[in-house]
């Protein structure tokens, strides 16, 4: 199905707002809609559209070029394609990579995706930027000969991001088990509440056997696990502040003195469980460019984010909680949000700890891979205590 | 951490002259550096010896010398400024070698003036292959196997073991110089032993062959707190086997998965800091088999680079400026973005366009050079440019290169497929051009897979060249051009011209139709974060999309044409004049949009001008900027006359496009170019020049020749750089020229001008206003005429030239200017012969010369000649101190040191196919890379810095071989005795020993190359060739004589040029050396910065107010 542009079937792109940009098709034929959003990355387009986290969005590539290496069946994240609409410029005639499979448009198509193509996508971009995330929808073949009016109205009837809970939603129906590589040293509870398939690999890497437990455990699911070292959040769709059970459960880790790890969505429950609010951000953090500060060691990482909302805490001082201090450990240098949190007991010893963005990477450079080996000195420590 | 406080001058060394592999991105990075560390209050010490710079303008650094980049050289600097720091990680392998040695001698340690940036170790690290192999091993990443060997038997024990072909490569050497594959015992023994000779270390590694892997670089920046990131990755479309400055590179990466760019990042990261860059920028190159994904890391240079250069303009993200800061100590999240203003630097930039950079070649100055492209670097120069997909970004970039034959085309009968599987194994070489030959082939039906089975190139480029193949035939064979169809060819990157050509109409009209359907370009900005933050830097590219990015604004513009791709004859000279034109305008109060597409350059830095457009300069880009503008704000003019030949051919057409010129119009423009109306010129002021005629035809050139007599000097009309100028001797070389050398037709005749012998040529450059002159500067050659101006050796003052003379060059060039109407600067070159003053040419644009007469008078030509085009006068600008108070480069005091220009030719870099050197004459025809000054009290010593810096210098001991031409034999008499006096021991072939014994002068005699063994007369049973091979020879002196002696000459002028002997060709230059080499000898050199040369002549006549 690899169309050039100029034979391909029309399309039509609906912001909320009304702006309207008439592409072609690209995908899936049909009609989609979702929270718009932009990702800047310029590779790992796979990763991407397998992240849980981009559940509900229609991400628009700011990367002209897309599809270039295909598809294989070696880097999705998660069983299936998330993202409810793609946005591209250029997409690729032929890929090419001695590890590609298929094309990327004929896994859009066959996982019924729908997209479009040959639009200005720098210029959707910037105003996102400026006006902020909205609602977007994506009408190709026969949908896109709607009059506009109805588009709009389509656009607008589907529901907000804001106050979205969706994490039931991505999240496994069953417990599964990522054993440990070589020697078992420690057992974690991992919530997923989309979990991308890297962060498991990687702990299991780290001598961890991952229990991925659906997102609607309860405290003591959790506990029952046999020889339990740890809990872990994982990344997600969805507003925080709608994850009241999440919330409910992470408190009664933390009480328990159970060393806690988080990654993205789970920062934000993070946030939320030590009595910190959460918010929206006007366009959020998308992309595997964004420097981070990690303010325990002044040194900047390069990470990985996908990310629209952020925790609510303040930078320039320590807060009492009832579980211990939290502080912003980490922040992101290009606009100050708060990139990561940690609590220390009042001993001083770190007991949780959680950041916003994504150290599996996956799509994304490696440089917070550092966060895996803080995650197993703080179960060592733990285990050491408890021994 | 913030700024090191232990640091308050930094010593700078810069690359020197433009070389094959080194050009004027070392320009950019150093200014960008000077300005850096000045903006920190640093004090600034900078040495380099290349006066075309625009870094080395006084004003870039606090004390600027424009000396010889060689370690005595540079010692004496130290000692006498006592820097706190040197920094050699921002002027190329010139610098870093000089810094090495400076390392090693001690003189680093003497001064305490240690190198920030990187230091030595990390130098040898990153340098050294073996050091670098175990760098690149304990980082966890694999190198190409391969072998170090330092004499033949190793090399060829090494080859037996990784098998043929294998890849040579001497170290240390900059470019690649002398690498290459062998594919055969001959060829290895050929390219080693040239390898072990080139190289310092007398070092050369083989290498199992990586050819047709495909081919990345990183680059990648490490503060001293240990921040990485990596600015830009590089993709070659041209697979492992040719240099990377030869190649076609894309940026980003288009075909890697997250997973594999990632392993890059990650190796990339590791050797940086097992390396041990302290801070600052370096470039590592990879090769990934494009079968299974194995990685290999080829190479890592720890300095900012040409492709640093690249990367800094295809993301905005400065890569030497930011380098600089490192350098004293801050970290990259304590350094901004300047684009953004509120990010920090430690990110890493995301391109939402592609980027295409092109190499520009000059293989046709060196026809007898092998163009076949290996790992050694050829190419002369380059063109980048943007798009928002690659197809676009390809075409634009290939029309940039300024040549018909560089653009995708459709002409004639589409290939058959015969033909296309004969332009498939052509283009399995790579040549200039292949990415032609492959849309040929591909025109003509080879499949993706075949072409990539050919050539290597990924399938997924091959794909985009055959989406364009198949656009140009819709576009060809539709009964119309419909809005749609138009908007798809131009979203491809189609130019006009192409359309024109597809639908066989003319181009004017295509764009008629364009516009009348209102399809145009938008353009975009580079905001180094893929719109995801505002950009307050206008750093603009077109494209074909829907939303425009051009703010509007108040103030009245200039649109400056800048040169487009460096090429021998119009290099870094240009991008000066248009650099100066866009600051002093600035300063005057306009808004400054620069139009260029060459990345190496100060003038596409986006902080140089008010706006910067990386646009192709043809004429349809070109309008397509000014209409853009023009809708954004009031336009004050565009001005064409200071970047070369590039702009300057467009002036006519922009006129009639309603374009605003202003300066000298197009008109007086043409008036120069075209001979008859020149001559009626020079007869109304009286002004005598060579007998002259034009031919359409041999016949005619041959009553021409007749007509005026011989010798006579032949070129085509418009050229730049000497482009087919030959001297003519007879009839018949007339008629073979005419025919065969060039095209002579009713658009483009013959040239036919009378060769003044033994004349003196002298160059002006001067600034006019309509009424006043201002003589800028006077030079004298010092090889006679003949020799093109660019390749010549001249002196200002002039050496020997005196105030009446000096007053007729005044009184003639103030006539031309004011009969060709010249507003802002021209350039005359005159002849003098038997006391009359012949003009040879009048060029009514900045020339080559310009940055030089502006270092050597202190008089920054180019700022007063932009105002001037812009309606200032010359007396207001002596008023303003734009130029001196009174008096001006023609009446220097006699306290005025010397400043000797010296060029800087390329032979070393060709070979022809059966691997012997080009020959290195001087003609008529400019070969010349770049140039050098040396600058003294005296001519003798100026003259004798110029070669210092030019190729290592002159010998003050040892033997000299002399061959001369007859007619040169009266006057190498005195030069030659004199090198007898000062103790130098002469060796000349039989005929040039004769006359020379029978003056008095011992020689011994020594066998030419072409004589046989057993001569009873000579001295040596080597022939002079293997003397000069054998380093016995200190200098060569070597004056082309007849066809039958060329042979000879030739092979004496290769060995010198292997050996790195000076090799001196003139007589005049001779002269010149002996004089220098008294002065070398009666004392040591002395380093003068700019700064106090200005202070003692005192031209601006500060001390005075």
């Amino acid at each position: 199905m690899n169309t050039p542009l100029a034979t391909r079937a029309p399309a039509v792109l609906v912001l909320e707002d009304g702006r309207t940009f008439t592409g072609r098709a690209y995908g899936h034929r049909g009609e989609t809609v979702g929270e718009a959003v932009f990702c800047t990355a310029m590779t790992g387009y796979q990763e991407t559209l397998t992240d849980p986290s981009y559940h509900r969005q229609v991400v628009v590539m700011t990367s002209p070029h897309v599809g270039n290496t295909g598809w294989n069946d070696e880097d999705d994240e998660s069983s299936r394609i998330w993202v409810s609409g793609y946005v591209v410029r250029d997409p690729a005639i032929r890929p090419s990579n001695w590890r590609s499979q298929r094309t990327l448009e004929d896994e859009l198509d066959s996982q019924g995706v729908v997209g479009i193509c040959d639009i200005d996508t720098r210029a959707l971009t910037r105003h996102l930027r400026e006006r902020g995330a909205m609602r977007v929808g994506i009408f190709s073949g026969e949908a896109a000969r709607m009059p506009s009016a109805h588009l709009v109205e389509r656009v607008t009837s589907a529901p907000l991001m804001k106050g979205a809970a969706l994490a039931q939603e991505v999240s496994t129906d069953e417990t599964y088990v990522v054993p440990a590589v070589g020697e078992k040293r420690f057992t974690v509870a991992a919530v997923d509440l989309g979990i991308k398939a890297m962060t498991p690999q990687l702990m299991s890497e780290h001598g961890i056997e991952v229990h991925v437990v659906p997102a609607d455990a309860s405290f003591s699911d959790i506990t029952s696990i046999e020889g339990l070292d740890g809990v872990f959040f994982s990344n997600g769709p969805g507003d925080p502040a709608t994850a009241d059970h999440e919330v409910g459960v992470l408190r009664e880790v933390l009480a328990a003195g159970i060393p806690f790890f988080g990654i993205c969505f789970g920062n934000q429950l993070l946030g939320r469980a030590l009595g910190f609010g959460t918010y929206k951000l006007k366009y959020g953090h998308r992309g595997i460019n964004q420097p981070v500060m990690d303010r325990t060691t002044g040194k900047v990482e390069v990470t990985a984010h996908n990310h629209g909302f952020a925790v609510d805490a303040p930078l320039d001082k320590d807060t009492d909680t009832e579980f211990g201090t939290a502080r912003v450990s980490h922040v992101c240098l290009n606009d100050d949000v708060v990139e990561g949190l940690e609590l220390r007991s009042d001993a001083g010893e770190l007991t949780a700890f959680s950041v916003q963005y994504h150290p599996e990477a996956a799509a994304g450079p490696h440089d917070a891979a550092y966060l895996f080996d803080r995650f197993v000195t703080l179960l060592e420590n733990n285990q050491k205590v408890g021994a | 951490m913030p700024k090191r406080d232990d640091i308050k001058s930094v010593l700078v060394i810069g690359s020197g002259p433009i070389v094959i592999g080194q050009a004027c991105e070392f320009d950019y990075s150093g200014t960008q550096a000077c300005r850096v560390l000045r903006e920190e209050g640093v004090r600034v010490i900078l040495v380099n010896s290349n006066p075309a710079t625009i870094m080395t303008d006084p004003e870039f650094a606090d004390a600027t010398y424009i000396e010889p980049i060689t370690p005595e050289v540079v010692e004496k600097i130290i000692e006498k400024e006592r820097p706190d720091a040197v920094l050699a990680t921002l002027g190329g392998q010139t610098a870093l070698n000089c810094a090495i040695a400076l390392h090693d001698n001690g003189v680093l340690e003497k001064y305490n003036a240690p190198l920030i940036g990187a230091n030595v170790e990390a130098i040898q690290l990153g340098e050294d292959r073996q050091l670098f192999k175990g760098v690149v091993e304990r980082c966890g990443a694999e190198s190409a196997r391969s072998v170090i060997c330092h004499t033949m038997d190793e090399v060829l024990a090494g080859a037996d073991e990784l098998g043929y072909p294998v890849v040579v490569r001497p170290s240390f050497t900059m470019g690649g110089l002398g690498s290459g594959f062998a594919h055969d015992e001959a060829e290895l023994r050929r390219m080693a032993g040239a390898g072990l000779q080139a190289s310092p270390t007398t070092e050369v590694l083989l290498e199992e062959s990586i050819l047709g892997w495909k081919e990345y670089e990183l680059e990648v920046m490490r503060d001293h707190a240990d921040n990485v990131v990596v600015v830009c990755s590089i993709e070659n479309l041209d697979p492992m086997g040719v240099h990377t400055g030869d190649s076609i590179t894309v940026a980003p990466a288009l075909t890697l998965t997250d997973r594999e760019y990632q392993r890059l990042r990650d190796v990339g990261i590791a050797i940086i800091r097992e390396v041990g860059v302290d801070t600052g920028g370096c470039n590592i190159q990879f090769a990934i088999n494009p079968r299974d994904g194995r990685i290999i890391v080829i190479e890592m240079n720890p300095r900012v680079s040409r492709s640093s250069a690249l990367a800094s303009k295809a993301t905005g993200f400065p890569i030497a400026k930011i380098a600089a800061k490192m350098a004293i100590g801050y970290t990259l999240d304590e350094v901004p973005n300047d684009i953004t203003q509120e990010t920090p630097a430690s990110f890493e930039p995301s391109l939402d366009y592609v980027v295409v950079k092109v190499p520009r070649f000059a293989f046709e100055k060196f026809p007898a050079a092998d163009d076949t492209l290996t790992t050694t670097m050829k190419s002369v120069g380059e063109a980048m440019s943007i798009g928002r997909n690659f197809a676009e970004a390809m075409q634009k970039a290939l029309r940039s290169i300024e040549r018909k034959e560089s653009s995708f085309h459709w002409r004639g009968q589409t290939p058959t497929r015969d033909e296309a599987l004969e332009l498939l194994r052509v283009a399995a070489r790579p040549t200039d051009g292949r990415i032609i030959t492959v849309q040929q082939a591909m025109r003509g039906g080879a499949t993706v897979e075949e072409t990539h089975a050919a050539t290597g190139i990924d399938p997924w480029f091959l794909d985009q060249i055959e989406l364009i193949n198949d656009i140009a035939h819709e576009v060809g064979e539709s009964p119309e051009l419909t809005p749609d169809l138009l908007r798809l060819a131009k979203r491809h990157g189609f130019s006009d011209a192409q359309l024109s050509e597809l639908r066989g109409m003319p181009e004017s009209v295509v764009r008629g139709v364009r516009h009348a359907l209102g399809v145009r370009p938008v353009f975009k900005t580079v905001d180094t974060c893929a719109a995801e933050f505002a950009a307050r830097t206008p750093y603009h590219y077109s494209s074909y999309d829907e939303e425009n990015e051009v703010a509007p604004r108040e103030r009245e513009a200039v649109i400056i044409l800048g040169s487009g791709p460096n090429r021998i004859g119009q290099g870094v000279e240009f991008d000066y004049s248009c650099v100066h034109a866009s600051f002093a305008l600035r300063d005057a109060g306009y808004d400054t949009i620069m139009v260029n597409c060459n990345p190496e350059t100060v003038s596409t830095d986006y902080d140089t001008s008010s706006r910067l457009y990386f646009e192709p300069l043809t004429l349809e880009d070109v309008l397509e900027v000014y209409h853009a503008e023009k809708q954004a704000g009031p336009i004050a003019g565009v001005i064409v006359q200071l970047g070369g030949q590039t702009p300057l051919g467009l002036a006519r057409a922009l006129k009639e496009a309603g374009v605003p010129i202003v300066g000298t119009s197009p008109e007086a423009i043409d008036l120069a170019e075209d001979r008859g109306a020149f001559g009626r010129v020079l007869a109304e002021a009286k002004l005598p020049a060579p007998k002259h005629g034009t031919a359409y035809s041999a016949a005619e050139a041959l009553a021409v020749a007749q007509d005026i007599g011989y010798p006579v000097l032949v070129r085509p009309s418009y050229v730049l750089g000497g482009r087919g100028m030959e001297i003519v001797y007879d009839d018949d070389t007339l008629v073979t020229y005419v025919e065969r050398a060039t095209h002579a037709s009713p658009e483009h005749p013959v040239l036919v001008d009378r060769f003044l012998d033994d004349a003196i040529e002298i160059d002006v450059d001067v600034l006019y206003d309509g009424t006043e002159m201002y003589l800028g500067g006077v030079m004298e050659h010092i090889e006679e005429a003949g020799i093109h101006s660019g390749d010549s050796a001249c002196a200002l003052p002039p050496a020997t030239l005196g105030n009446a003379e000096i007053e007729l060059v005044r009184e003639s060039a103030r006539k031309l200017a004011e009969g060709i109407g010249v507003v802002g600067l021209m350039n005359v070159q005159f002849a003098l012969a038997q006391d009359i003053l012949y003009v040879l040419e009048a060029n009514p644009r900045a020339s080559r010369t310009v940055p030089f007469v502006a270092k050597a008078t202190g008089v920054a030509l180019a700022n007063a000649a932009s105002r001037i085009m812009l309606g200032a006068t010359i007396a207001q600008l002596r008023e303003e101190g734009v130029l001196p108070p009174s008096g001006d480069g023609g009446t220097l005091p006699p306290h005025a040191p010397i400043s000797v220009k010296e060029a800087v030719l390329p032979f070393h870099r060709f070979r022809t196919t059966d691997g012997t050197m080009v020959d290195s004459l001087l003609g008529p025809e400019m070969r010349s890379t770049g140039e050098v000054m040396g600058i003294d009290s005296t001519f003798g010593r100026a003259f004798g810095k110029s070669q210092l810096a030019a190729y290592g210098g002159l010998p003050t001991t040892g033997t000299v071989f002399v061959s001369v031409a007859n007619r040169d034999k009266r006057a190498m008499l005195f030069p030659v005795s004199r090198l007898v006096d000062l103790g130098f021991t002469i060796v000349a072939t039989s005929g040039t020993a004769d006359v020379l014994r029978r003056n008095g002068i011992p020689a011994d005699v020594i066998r030419k190359i072409t004589e046989r063994e057993g001569d009873a007369e000579a001295s040596d049973a080597r022939s002079i060739g293997q003397l000069v091979l054998d380093g016995e020879i200190a200098m060569v002196i070597n004056t082309p004589t007849g066809q039958s002696a060329r042979a000879d000459g030739y092979a004496i002028r290769a060995a010198a040029n292997t050996a790195d002997v000076p090799l001196i060709t003139t007589v005049q230059e001779f002269a010149a050396a002996v004089q220098a080499i008294e002065a070398l000898r009666r004392g040591d050199l002395t380093v003068t910065s700019l700064q106090e040369h200005a202070l003692a002549l005192d031209l601006m006549q500060v001390a005075g107010r």
